[in-house]
């Protein structure tokens, strides 16, 4: 029998685990609570690895690091919370036009502000899809264990590399503090995707050509021979900056449609005795723990309630909550702020279906009594 | 005749530039591309980061590894970069604005750290893509957009900053004295640690009219009649350098380069192995 790795482990240091097993090899950042281990342990496991870590002089130049190291071919990372989180939109932006892949952590703390460092919040979900200016794609995911934090680590990096697009993990001062036993899968058993690349000794490379098949143009390391041009201002396929309003056009519904025309692979949920239920919890990350013993609550007595828990938060589900919505006759979304999922759920479910939210943005985790009581309520 | 320097050296597809006539920055392009050239390195091996301003759009023109930032973090973004493959030899290309404005963080930091990269600032004391307003070295007391009775700040000196910050080559040229420009980059490329090269530039559009300085050529002769090299200046009286300016080398030293003392810390664990 295999020696399994089994560690009791804190959700920080399952991140890095799982950001070394996707390849990272490049973490830049800013010291900040409570996200500050993950920034810790890269510095301590990657120049084992013949990786790298910097600690930058802001928040800032640790998103904008990471998006050069990228750019030279190495899997990169940084990690932040509220107020770092806010001060790394720029550049977030810039990754997203300039098709950079990178991972941003964040580990959602109380807000608005300086807010509650020390305490959890689930409070950055629409700033994670709205806050660099701009239409733009986003891919945000949100674990509700350390297991899972391991996990989606890794999907995030994926994700980053096959659509070339920054991807945002959102977790939360809980999930990244709480210790919890772990099995790390081992290295084979993990799917691993790289960034496509252009093949040696081309006439010319175009790096933001998209050739029949692909859903992210092949990316080229500065460095390796091809000398092209990066830019955050509107470009075509060459990378050079234009002013035409078609190829304006043309790229930004370029970059959205790497969303929509893959929204099956970016859909990723778990549904908890939902089969006969009429009424539907929806919630995710750590809240969605006390939603699920609230189920086993209702359900001991005898209410016929389930949980919808999307691990990809952004993009939003949407298929899977309107056929939600017709299938229970009430949706309570559970969240630890004071009403942002909520509000997409409402636009595809509305008509369907009475929506509830159960909120409160006061640091303090919702207890499962306080979801039982709204079930209660609604019921 | 054609011009080798600029067949091998630029995109010329992309040309003419897009900076105004009389504009100081094309030249200081130039010198940088020909300070490349002269000592001969792979283009491959070469990658020119800028902010956004004015000075920032020249690496658009230069057939290098080029990266347009955002505006003040091309030397964050370098430093990913450089971090990342230190074998490149990585140039950044900035405005007064741009680094010692919105981006003074990123540049006295990067000094510091005393990493490998070779920074020039085309400084025209002014925000030219924006109009003409006040920037950080506009010398107190003239006028921008901005400042329409007077600039109340202080300007500052760039190589003062960058040096009392820990870069280990600080230089300072004008668009005037040409040549000097590809001799401290040169030195600059060469130079393993952080080297900051002042590139005095002219913006006869914004600068130069809002202050009543003429016209390009006169200028261009502010620069040759004001700008003191360092070397002669000591030996001068002081009356004869008031008012004037200092060019020329101001600080050489070496000290230990960032990437190659992170390569250390990694080269220890592999023989620990």
């Amino acid at each position: 029998m295999k020696n399994k790795k089994i560690k009791l482990m804190q959700g920080n240091e399952a991140c890095v685990e799982g950001a070394l097993a996707a390849g990272m090899k490049f973490f830049a950042g800013y010291p900040i609570t409570p996200s500050t281990e993950i920034a810790e342990i890269s510095s301590l496991r990657l120049p084992r690895i013949g990786g790298k870590f910097i600690q930058m002089e802001d928040e800032i130049a640790g998103m904008a690091a990471v998006i050069g190291g990228s750019l030279a071919g190495l899997k990169s990372m940084t990690a932040t919370s509220g107020p770092g989180f806010s001060l790394k939109q720029e550049n977030l932006g810039y990754a997203v036009l300039a098709e950079v892949p990178c991972v941003v952590v964040n580990v959602q703390r109380g807000g608005p502000s300086t807010g509650l460092p020390t305490m959890p919040a689930q409070g950055d979900i629409m700033q994670a899809k709205w806050g660099t200016h701009g239409d733009h794609p986003v891919i945000a995911l949100s674990p509700s264990s350390v297991r899972e934090t391991f996990d989606l680590t890794v999907k995030a990096f994926n994700y980053a590399e096959k659509y070339r697009m920054p991807v945002i993990l959102l977790t939360d001062e809980v999930i990244g503090h709480m210790r919890e036993k772990i099995e790390i899968p081992d290295p084979d058993e993990i799917e691993i995707i790289d960034r496509l690349k252009p093949e040696k000794g081309l006439d010319e490379y175009k790096p933001y050509e998209i050739k029949e098949g692909q859903v992210a143009p092949e990316m080229a390391a500065y460095g390796e021979g091809y000398r092209f041009h990066v830019t955050g201002l509107i470009h075509d396929e060459t990378g050079f900056p234009s002013n035409d309003s078609k190829v304006a056009g043309d790229l930004v519904n370029r970059l959205m449609k790497k969303i929509d025309d893959n929204i099956d692979d970016l859909t990723l949920y778990e549904e908890y005795k939902l089969d006969d239920a009429d009424i539907a919890v929806i919630s995710y990350g750590i809240t969605a723990r006390s939603a699920k013993s609230a189920v086993d609550m209702a359900r001991a007595e005898g209410l016929k309630v389930g949980l919808f828990r999307p691990m990809i938060i952004w993009p939003f589900p949407e298929k899977q909550i309107a056929q939600l919505g017709k299938r229970v006759k009430n949706i309570i979304t559970a969240e630890m702020n004071l009403g942002q999922y909520v509000l997409e759920v409402e636009r595809v479910a509305n008509k369907y279906t009475n929506i509830t939210k159960c909120g409160k943005a006061n640091g303090e985790l919702i207890t499962p009594d306080e979801i039982l009581a709204k079930i209660k309520e609604v019921q | 005749m054609t011009n080798t320097l600029i067949e091998n050296n630029f995109r010329t597809n992309r040309l003419p530039h897009i900076w105004c006539s009389g504009c100081g920055h094309g030249i200081i392009m130039r010198a940088i591309t020909k300070a490349v050239d002269e000592l001969g390195y792979n283009k491959d091996d070469v990658c020119v980061v800028s902010g956004i301003g004015c000075s920032s759009r020249a690496p658009g023109y230069m057939d290098f590894n080029t990266f347009h930032t955002l505006h003040g973090r091309a030397l964050a973004y370098a430093t990913g970069v450089k971090m990342a493959k230190p074998e490149l030899k990585v140039i950044v290309v900035t405005g007064d604005g741009d680094c010692a404005a919105i981006g003074g963080n990123h540049l006295i930091h990067s000094a510091r750290r005393n990493i490998d990269i070779t920074t020039i600032v085309f400084n025209n004391n002014i925000y030219g893509m924006t109009g003409g307003q006040y920037s950080p070295t506009t010398p107190t007391g003239d006028k921008g957009t901005t400042a329409p009775f007077g600039n109340i700040d202080k300007n500052f000196d760039l190589c003062k900053l960058v040096q009392g910050a820990g870069a280990t080559y600080v230089a300072r040229s004008t668009a005037y004295h040409v040549n000097m420009i590809t001799q401290q980059v040169k030195t600059g490329l060469e130079n393993k640690g952080f080297s900051f090269i002042e590139a005095v530039s002219i913006c006869p559009t914004y600068y130069g009219r809002k202050n009543k300085k003429g016209d390009a050529v006169s200028m261009m002769n502010y620069l040759k009649t004001n700008a003191v090299n360092v070397k002669a200046a000591d030996k001068l009286p002081k009356e004869k350098i008031q008012g004037k300016f200092l060019i020329g080398e101001f600080y050489k030293s070496q000290e230990p380069e960032y990437t190659e003392e992170y390569q250390k810390i990694i080269d220890s664990f592999q023989k620990e192995r």
